[in-house]
């Protein structure tokens, strides 16, 4: 791995199940984030997706190209354009550094209306002496 | 909705940092096989380290852990009368609506099943208003420092708006009893939205009573003859008061411009360019460069003025991309 490196785009397919099991796996019971009349009241034209979904799609994003021994250091990410039921959301990554077994990834997540998220994760990789090791 | 008040505001909203948001919390579950089971089911995540007998949690579940969940944050949570003051004067404010907008974690302990997961939160930041795409509001920020078995396993830095919802259809806008509320005319709501009112003094009257009669009117100083613009009752370069009017010719170029994308307001329609035009009579007014791509203006690009209806009782000078 070295900066500049870019991962294969992750295509993730916005449905209200994932959004409602995003959230409550996250144990966020925000009317906003399953209950389509009530998000409708406020203002929002359906569910959407909470930031606790979103952070750990992206840290998914990141491990799945890692591999079996990435380990998440930090997830930074800012929230824009809101996912809603039937958007696809995209993410892409890049290298941004690497310091020893540590690098340093810009996320983007793109959906319809424009970036989703954006953010910096820092994963450490250790390298590893036997690739057989027992899974 | 005046300065003083909302200055007023804004000082009780700061009053508020670095005060504790949660003391002492404790996470309602231990870390739990289940739970990370869950996680990993509604993510799609399939990382071998989050599964079998020597598992981790996710490290983005972090906060998942101190969750109120669907019995809300009671006791044992930590949730301080400091942060439900927080969000009831941003309530009663009109600042009704909540939405989350950063979220920044650093792990540094694996958390495992039977980790008993405690935390102490702070308030760091209350912005001051702002208007966003969905609203007014203020952003709050908070830091929690997150522990396992009172070990130091990670931070979560947490950023929310507060906010009065732009387009709330389906209820009037919310009330708002501290003279906060939505900045964008809420008492207009329901009509196509119309850009603001100029402010029409005695100082610069004659220069709407020229845009009335579509006469772009410069002021000259009599004692030095240098111009000015935008209307100011004295001259900058010789300080006199006596003045007269040239009426600019309409010609024109893009001393330097900026393109709106974000935040929109009511009745504008981004992207727009926002241009500098210096007149061919050597002065500069800002102004909407039209008639060409928001993204095609250029620095040195000709214009020439006309005249924008905006609606039946405002008019405005724009300036015309000229064909080059």
């Amino acid at each position: 791995m070295k900066a500049g490196d870019e991962l294969a785009p992750l295509e993730i397919p916005i449905t209200r199940t994932l959004i409602v099991a995003g959230a409550v796996a996250s144990r966020d019971y925000q009317d906003v984030h399953h209950d389509a009349v009530l998000a409708r009241e406020k203002g929002s034209p359906d569910v959407f997706m909470n930031i606790l979904t979103t952070n750990g799609l992206v840290g998914r994003y990141i491990t799945d190209h890692f591999g079996p021994s990435a380990r998440l250091r930090s997830v930074k990410i800012r929230l824009g354009a809101p996912n809603y039921p039937g958007d696809t959301m995209t993410l892409t990554g890049t290298v941004t550094a690497v310091e020893g077994e540590v690098a340093e990834v810009r996320v983007t997540g793109a959906n319809g209306l424009g970036h989703h998220v954006t953010g910096t994760v820092r994963v450490a990789v250790p390298a590893r002496s036997d690739s057989s090791e027992a899974s | 909705m005046g300065g003083a008040d909302e200055l007023d505001f804004l000082d009780r909203l700061k009053k508020f940092e670095g005060q504790p948001a949660a003391t002492a919390g404790v996470g309602k579950d231990l870390v739990n096989e289940p739970m990370i089971r869950h996680w990993c089911e509604a993510m799609g995540d399939t990382h071998p380290a989050y599964t079998g007998p020597d598992a981790i949690a996710p490290p983005t579940m972090l906060q998942a852990w101190t969750m109120g969940g669907l019995s809300g944050h009671g006791d044992g949570t930590g949730r301080t009368s400091g942060y439900d003051e927080l969000f009831e004067l941003l309530d009663g404010a009109g600042f009704t609506s909540v939405v989350a907008t950063d979220c920044e974690q650093e792990y540094v302990l694996d958390l495992r099943p039977g980790d008993r997961v405690t935390y102490d939160a702070v308030i760091e930041t209350v912005s001051g208003r702002k208007t966003t795409k969905l609203g007014t509001g203020h952003f709050v920020t908070t830091r929690m420092d997150v522990r396992a078995n009172g070990e130091p396993a990670g931070t979560h830095r947490f950023r929310i708006l507060k906010y009065a919802p732009a387009a709330s259809r389906s209820r009037g806008p919310a009330p708002a009893p501290a003279g906060e509320g939505a900045a964008a005319g809420p008492d207009r709501a329901p009509a196509r939205a119309l850009r603001p009112r100029p402010v029409v003094n005695r100082d610069n009257a004659g220069f709407w009573a020229g845009v009335a009669e579509h006469r772009l009117l410069v002021q000259r100083c009599t004692d030095c003859a240098e111009l000015r613009f935008p209307w100011l009752p004295g001259c900058h370069a010789c300080g006199s008061a006596r003045w007269d009017t040239v009426e600019a010719s309409g010609r024109g170029t893009v001393y330097s411009y900026v393109v709106m994308h974000h935040p929109p307001f009511p009745a504008f329609d981004p992207p727009y360019a926002v241009g500098l035009i210096e007149l061919a009579e050597g002065v500069r007014i800002v102004s909407n460069v039209v008639g060409v791509a928001p993204d095609e203006v250029r620095i040195g690009m000709a214009v020439r003025l006309e005249f924008l209806r905006a609606d039946d009782e405002l008019e405005l000078p724009v300036f015309r991309a000229e064909a080059s």
